[in-house]
């Protein structure tokens, strides 16, 4: 959620180049990083965030160098804590509005553990994982996103390991908002606006062209490679039937438990088609399995719900403990207990 | 007729009136004898007497019942004269069981009382203690003509005198430390008042359970009446109020008194602190006693591992409050990564160690001081913090308000290194006046036309501006900065210049600490050195030999990094010096390596803290020229031996 400004001032108009700092970005030509980038500072322009108010932390990664090159408070930290750290800047302050920026390596693999336990206490905080399917920073290994079989310096023989679904570990830690979107699509401002606005941990996986060690790793979503993107997208909206293809004549129906894809055709119509509802954390996992080449992939907000935030349950703890002891005194807590006294 | 007036009567028996005592009460995990001790110390401390403890269990929860390796144990010196330890020998032992004797036998002297819970010493109870088949040692000869051995079937008069209180068996069983309670009331004159106080507060008003607390008060009695109507006590013992410097005192471990300091701290800054940690032994009471501190502003945030607590903390004094996290070892070990980042930002932060036995998991509920050269140089590259050493459970109340000044006026991080023995531990404490305490002062930069990250004032400090504050948005973080401007450099001049900076702020420090004052005898052989908890028994053991006629000279140091100015002075004024650690030499090795002096060290690990006599051999061998070339004398056996592995 974007905080508004309280104070009697009114506010600068601010643009999205008002966002950027005076550092050069140092990402390589033709990187997915510039675009999401150039999306979220419009965003921030557009929601008339304070620069001052602004906190972005970072872990380490390409993707981590993302507070460098904005004029907002910004903490680079440490290999996959992020989360933690942000953690601290909210429960300390909560009036801040802080963003976390993360990779698939730092948030799915060392911080793993941290991106669980931030999710599932929904501070309010606003995550986005890069998601590139590669380790660009060290140079090419694989990720825990790598799809099995992956040929990389640290695999010549193809990697074994099977790749997490991060918007599954997502939904699975209690997220209260899930959605998904890639780097150069038009839809990342809005899904980046719906993220900025929801009073909760908001988690937006970002599918980002690493153009060094993976790239076109999602051209099927991107449209590259002669693939035609619309045909492997499927744009959530609340409260409309799941329909999707550049002729709109393909949809997802439920078949038993399982979701399938049907054509548009032979008597079948946008009535027999799921009808999207974001409340649904259920569905939102079996939307967020759908992968490529067997199903359309979901982008948009798949999951959202409303849901007390960590930070404003900690300070209502110390809110009603001073009002049960208004007066306490660093005296009274010295004294407490059993004290006894040496007459001079 | 109140129970204060029972205990004033003037006894029917002969009464032996000492100057101190060291009681343990010692039985299985489950029986209570953690809270008999701590009552018996609330007492003494109430009645007047100085006290210090020694709580010592099983790092399991509930090993099986009646097993040596369950066995609990609580030890109290309580005396009417000024007291630094715990004590050496244990004057009075109560067992409750096979185990706990077999367990604590060793440490009581020749002679002294040893009470036992006969029902207890039965075919079951001695097999699940392993004495030999057909073994009892209340029967062995030896133990009888070695100590007062006195028999008493607590389990049984327990029983007995609850039968009317309307409780299952097993509750009744539960209020035998009681019953033994009682015992050792009568046995040491104490009145009974402050403990049914407790009885009455604990389960009345907190638990509301009003037949518990009336059977535990009737075992408390009835144990106190045997005493005295019993015939088989041979004597009591009396010993008078301590003369301590007139004040208000209260008990204090110093866990709380370091909460206490941490509260005290944010009080006097006005600032909000925020204490991030993850459960670990002996570190946990600090986030329950600030858990229960939240109508002082107080936030704490229990994290998921060790590893978020730090960067939560780091996150919190990012945010422009005061981020404090606590932990033992092992925590330490993972902190170290996120200490870096801190000291690269420059942002304050307090990491609290309660120091353990280890390496590795060790021994979780025992002291040790081997974290030193961990917190000194525990993390990748040059990365230098500050150091502090409480030496008593009261000052650690201290402490917790100088890490906190140091780290928000300097901007750094700042490693509290208490340990199990000081965490536990207990004595009275002359509660100080809070007027009396220097508020800490923070600036912090709000002026955007001069701001620079990483400009420096006079003690090398760079200014802290925080989130919220319009125009001094900057960017931070683990890469390399630039000198003044902070932004990311890889120049090789700059990571030089930056290396030393931060050596110069933490060094510039000593100008802000007090020096190293030596107490006893200016013109002494030998200074003896300690830090942290062994402080007590190395001053104890400073006077004695001084009693004695020696000529010695005891410090303790309070600041390890940066350690006092006055320091290398100090120690150029004694011949000799001897450095007591429960560690292997950690402090004696920087000490050797900074001032190239031949320092020598009494070593001992055993999860237990030093005997005073143990540190007063040393001081002995140290002067008498029998010390000879070793480097480290290790405690063994009630002797001195060179530091090889045992041989027999």
């Amino acid at each position: 959620m974007i905080s508004p400004n309280t104070k009697d001032t009114p506010l600068a108009v601010l643009k999205a180049k008002d966002f950027a700092s005076d550092q050069d970005v140092r990402w390589c030509p033709g990187c997915g990083d510039y675009a999401i980038l150039k999306q979220t500072q419009k965003v921030l322009a557009d929601l008339a965030a304070r620069r001052e108010n602004t906190v972005f932390v970072a872990g380490i990664g390409c993707s981590s160098r993302f507070p460098y090159y904005m004029s907002t408070y910004g903490f680079h930290t440490i290999h996959g804590r992020g989360p933690a750290i942000a953690s601290g800047v909210k429960i300390a302050n909560p009036e801040l509005d802080v963003w976390l920026v993360t990779g698939d390596g730092d948030g799915l693999s060392i911080g793993g553990n941290h991106l669980m336990h931030v999710l599932r206490r929904n501070l309010d905080l606003n995550i986005m994982l890069f998601n590139n399917r590669i380790y660009g920073l060290t140079k090419g290994q694989y990720s825990p996103t790598s799809e099995t079989g992956k040929k990389t310096p640290s695999t010549p023989l193809g990697s074994l390991d099977r790749p997490l679904a991060p918007l599954s570990i997502a939904l699975a830690a209690e997220a209260t908002f899930v959605a998904r979107s890639v780097d150069i699509d038009k839809n990342l401002t809005d899904v980046l606006t719906a993220a900025a606005k929801h009073h909760g941990t908001s988690f937006v996986e970002i599918y980002q062209d690493c153009n060094v060690f993976n790239h076109e790793a999602f051209a099927h979503a991107t449209g590259r490679k002669g693939l035609e993107k619309e045909e492997n997208l499927l744009r959530l909206e609340a409260g409309k039937p799941m329909v999707f293809g550049k002729n709109r004549d393909r949809g997802i129906r439920m078949s038993g438990t399982k979701l399938e894809v049907v054509e548009l055709v032979d008597g079948v119509t946008e009535d027999d088609l799921l009808v999207h509802d974001p409340t649904d954390r259920n569905l939102a996992f079996m939307l967020a399995r759908m992968s490529y080449p067997e199903f359309p992939e979901a982008v948009g907000v798949l999951f959202e719900s409303e849901c007390a935030t960590y930070e404003d349950l900690v300070t209502q703890q110390v809110e009603m403990a001073k009002a049960k002891r208004p007066n306490a005194t660093l005296r009274d807590l010295l004294h407490a207990g059993e004290t006894f006294t040496v007459e001079p | 007729m109140s129970s204060a007036d029972q205990a004033a009567a003037p006894a029917a028996k002969p009464s032996e009136r000492l100057t101190s005592a060291v009681i343990r009460f010692a039985g299985d995990s489950g029986d209570g004898m953690q809270l008999a001790g701590t009552q018996f110390t609330d007492t003494s401390a109430l009645f007047g007497n100085d006290v210090a403890t020694l709580p010592d269990f099983p790092a399991e929860i509930r090993a099986p019942a009646g097993t040596v390796a369950g066995v609990s144990g609580f030890q109290i010196n309580f005396a009417s004269e000024d007291i630094h330890t715990p004590g050496d020998a244990v004057n009075a032992l109560i067992a409750m069981n096979p185990a706990a004797l077999k367990a604590h036998l060793c440490d009581v002297e020749p002679g002294g009382l040893v009470v036992v819970n006969e029902s207890e010493f039965d075919k079951v109870g001695l097999r699940k203690a392993k004495y030999p088949e057909g073994y009892n040692p209340l029967d062995d000869e030896q133990i009888n003509t070695s100590y007062q051995l006195l028999r008493v079937p607590i389990t049984r008069l327990n029983s007995e005198a609850l039968t009317e209180s309307g409780m299952g068996a097993k509750d009744i069983g539960r209020c035998k430390n009681m019953y033994a309670l009682g015992i050792v009331y009568w046995l040491y004159g104490r009145p009974l008042d402050t403990t049914i106080q407790f009885l009455e507060n604990y389960f009345i008003k907190k638990k509301n359970k009003p037949e518990v607390a009336q059977a535990n008060i009737a075992a408390l009695k009835s144990g106190y009446y045997f005493g005295e109507t019993a015939e088989i006590f041979p004597t009591r013992y009396e010993i008078s109020r301590a003369e301590i410097a007139p004040g208000t005192y209260r008990k204090i471990t110093g866990n709380d008194a370091l909460a206490m300091g941490l509260v005290a701290a944010s009080q006097l800054s006005g600032k909000e602190l925020v204490y991030c940690s993850y459960p670990i032994t002996p570190a946990s009471s600090i986030l329950h006693s600030l858990s229960a501190q939240k109508h002082y502003g107080i936030k704490t945030f229990q994290a998921e591992d060790e590893i978020a607590a730090c960067c939560a903390a780091i996150g919190v004094s990012f945010a422009g409050r005061i981020g404090v996290t606590g932990t033992s070892g092992p925590g330490l070990a993972l902190k170290a990564e996120a200490m870096g980042l801190a000291a690269i930002t420059e942002l304050p932060l307090v990491v609290i160690n309660v120091q353990r036995g280890g390496p590795s998991t060790g021994l979780p509920t025992k002291t040790e001081q081997a974290d030193l050269l961990q917190a000194m140089y525990g993390r990748n590259s040059d990365c230098p913090v500050v150091i502090l050493a409480p030496s008593t459970p009261g000052d650690c109340f201290e402490i917790g308000i100088e890490a906190v000044r140091i780290a928000l006026t300097h901007m750094t991080p700042v490693v509290i290194l208490t340990d199990g023995y000081l965490a536990n531990g207990a004595e009275p404490w002359p509660i100080p006046d809070v007027d009396a305490i220097e508020p800490i002062e923070v600036k912090h930069a709000t002026d955007p036309e001069t701001y620079q990250p990483y400009e420096r004032n006079e003690d090398s400090v760079r200014p802290w501006a925080i989130p919220g504050t319009p125009g001094t948005e900057h960017r931070i973080g683990g890469l390399e900065k630039q000198h003044i401007t902070g932004n990311v450099s890889y120049d090789y001049e700059n990571h030089q210049l930056m290396t030393l900076l931060r050596h110069e702020k933490i060094n510039k420090i000593a100008d802000h600490i007090p020096p190293l004052e030596p107490y006893g005898d200016a013109d002494a052989e030998l200074l003896v050195l300690g830090w942290g908890g062994p402080c007590g028994t190395i001053y104890t053991a400073v006077e004695r030999a001084r009693a004695e006629g020696r000529k010695v000279a005891g410090a303790h140091l309070r600041h390890i990094s940066p350690m006092p100015r006055n320091l290398a002075t100090v120690l150029s004024r004694y011949p000799r010096v001897l450095i007591p650690e429960i560690n292997m030499g950690q402090l004696r090795s920087m000490i050797r390596a900074k001032f190239l002096i031949d320092a020598r060290g009494i070593n001992k690990v055993q999860g237990r803290p030093f005997l005073v006599q143990e540190v007063s051999m040393a001081i002995e061998k140290m002067l008498d020229g029998s010390w000879g070339d070793a480097e480290m004398y290790m405690p063994r056996g009630g002797q001195l031996i060179l530091p090889e592995p045992w041989n027999d």
